[in-house]
C-alpha cells in the first residue's frame, strides 16, 4: 500500500500530506509532476498550493501537467485519487468532478478551522457516519464551488457530496453555512464511483493529537483499509 | 502574423465576487445609475498567420483560456469579427 503525493511547481501542502502519511504509518513518495509513470503507487493525493501560480485559473495549467494524463488513466481504472484544496480545483479543471471554483464570495482569503457534515455518501476514501461532524481548517482563496442545477440534483441524488460545511452543532444555517460562499454548503464531493474525491478543507494538518486533532486521520486511513481489505 | 482579442466573462447566472463588490463600491461612491458590474479577462495572442485560425483560437479557449462550465467567450479579430461561445 503505498501513496503517491504529486509535486506540481508552486504545490505548497505536499510536504504536509507526506508528513501525515508517515504518521500514519501509510508509505508514502513523491510523484514529480512531469513524471509520465505512476506504476508502484496504489493511491494518488493532489496536494494543496499554488500550482503554476495558479495563473489562469486554480488548476487550470496543472490539468495539463504530463503526470495528469496518467492520473486521469489510474483513476479510470478505479485507482483512489484524493485532491486538497488546490487538488480539488485540478480535479474540476480536469473534469474528472464536475462543477467549478469561484473566487471566495467575501473576496477574502480564509484560513480557518471549520465544522464540516459527512453526508451519506458513496465515496471511497470516506465511512464516517452520516451527520459525522469533523472540524478541518480551510486556506484558500477559491473555494466557491458552483455547478448548474442539474449537476447538484445530480450529485446529491448519487451521494456524491461528501462534506459540507456547517454549524458546530451539525446543522446548517439558512442562509449558508459556507464561509466561502460554496454553493449548497458543498465541501468536499467525490465522482459516481466514488475513488475520486476532492475536499477544500486541508485533513492532513489534523492527523497529530499533540498538534492540532485527529479529525483528518480517517480521510487517510480509510482507503488503507478498503484497499487491505480489512 | 494576426492579432485576437478574447474577452472571457462569467456566464448568465454564475455569481462574479470581484463584479459583485466594485458594484456595491460604485454605489457607496454615489453612482446611482449603476445597474451591474460584470469583471472578466482580457486576454490578446498573436499567431502566425495559418488556416483555420479563428477555430485554432476558439480551440484554445476550450482546452485552457476559458472554463467552459462556469465561463463564456468572445474572440475578436483584426477586422473585428467575433466568434463567442
Amino acid at each position: 500500500m503505498r501513496f503517491g503525493v504529486v509535486r506540481f511547481p508552486g504545490s505548497n501542502c505536499e510536504q504536509d500530506i507526506v508528513i501525515a502519511c508517515r504518521y500514519l504509518g501509510i508509505d508514502v513518495d513523491y510523484v514529480w509532476h512531469g513524471d509520465t509513470d505512476i506504476a508502484g503507487f496504489d493511491a494518488i493525493v493532489l496536494p494543496g498550493g499554488f500550482s503554476y501560480g495558479d495563473y489562469i485559473r486554480t488548476g487550470a495549467v496543472a490539468r495539463f501537467s504530463p503526470v495528469m494524463g496518467e492520473v486521469v488513466r489510474f483513476a479510470e481504472r478505479g485507482g483512489p485519487v484524493l485532491g486538497v484544496c488546490n487538488g480539488f480545483q485540478i480535479l474540476t479543471e480536469a473534469h474528472m468532478l464536475p462543477g467549478a471554483m469561484l473566487r471566495n464570495r467575501g473576496l477574502k482569503f480564509i484560513c480557518e478551522t471549520v465544522p464540516l457534515r459527512v453526508e451519506r455518501n458513496v465515496c471511497q476514501w470516506v465511512d464516517l457516519a452520516e451527520g459525522t461532524v469533523v472540524r478541518i481548517p480551510i486556506n484558500h482563496n477559491e473555494g466557491n464551488f458552483t455547478a448548474d442545477a442539474e449537476t447538484l440534483a445530480r450529485l446529491d441524488a448519487n451521494g456524491q457530496v461528501v462534506l459540507r460545511y456547517c454549524e458546530p452543532d451539525g446543522t446548517r444555517a439558512p442562509g449558508g453555512s459556507a464561509p466561502n460562499g460554496s454553493t449548497d454548503d458543498i465541501a468536499g464531493i467525490c465522482n459516481e464511483r466514488g475513488n475520486v474525491f476532492g475536499l477544500m478543507p486541508h485533513p492532513e494538518r489534523v492527523v497529530d493529537p499533540e498538534a492540532s486533532g485527529t479529525d483528518g486521520q480517517p480521510f487517510f486511513t480509510t482507503i488503507v483499509a478498503r484497499l487491505a481489505g480489512v | 502574423m494576426a492579432r485576437y482579442e478574447i474577452f472571457v466573462t462569467y456566464k448568465q447566472g454564475i455569481f462574479d465576487p470581484p463584479g459583485a463588490t466594485a458594484e456595491r463600491a460604485l454605489a457607496n461612491l454615489g453612482y446611482d445609475e449603476v445597474e451591474s458590474v460584470k469583471i472578466g479577462k482580457y486576454i490578446r495572442i498573436e499567431v502566425a498567420d495559418g488556416p483555420n485560425e479563428m477555430t485554432r483560437v476558439a480551440e484554445m479557449c476550450d482546452k485552457l483560456l476559458a472554463n467552459p462550465v462556469i465561463e463564456e467567450y468572445r474572440i475578436v479579430d483584426a477586422e473585428g469579427s467575433v466568434s463567442a461561445r
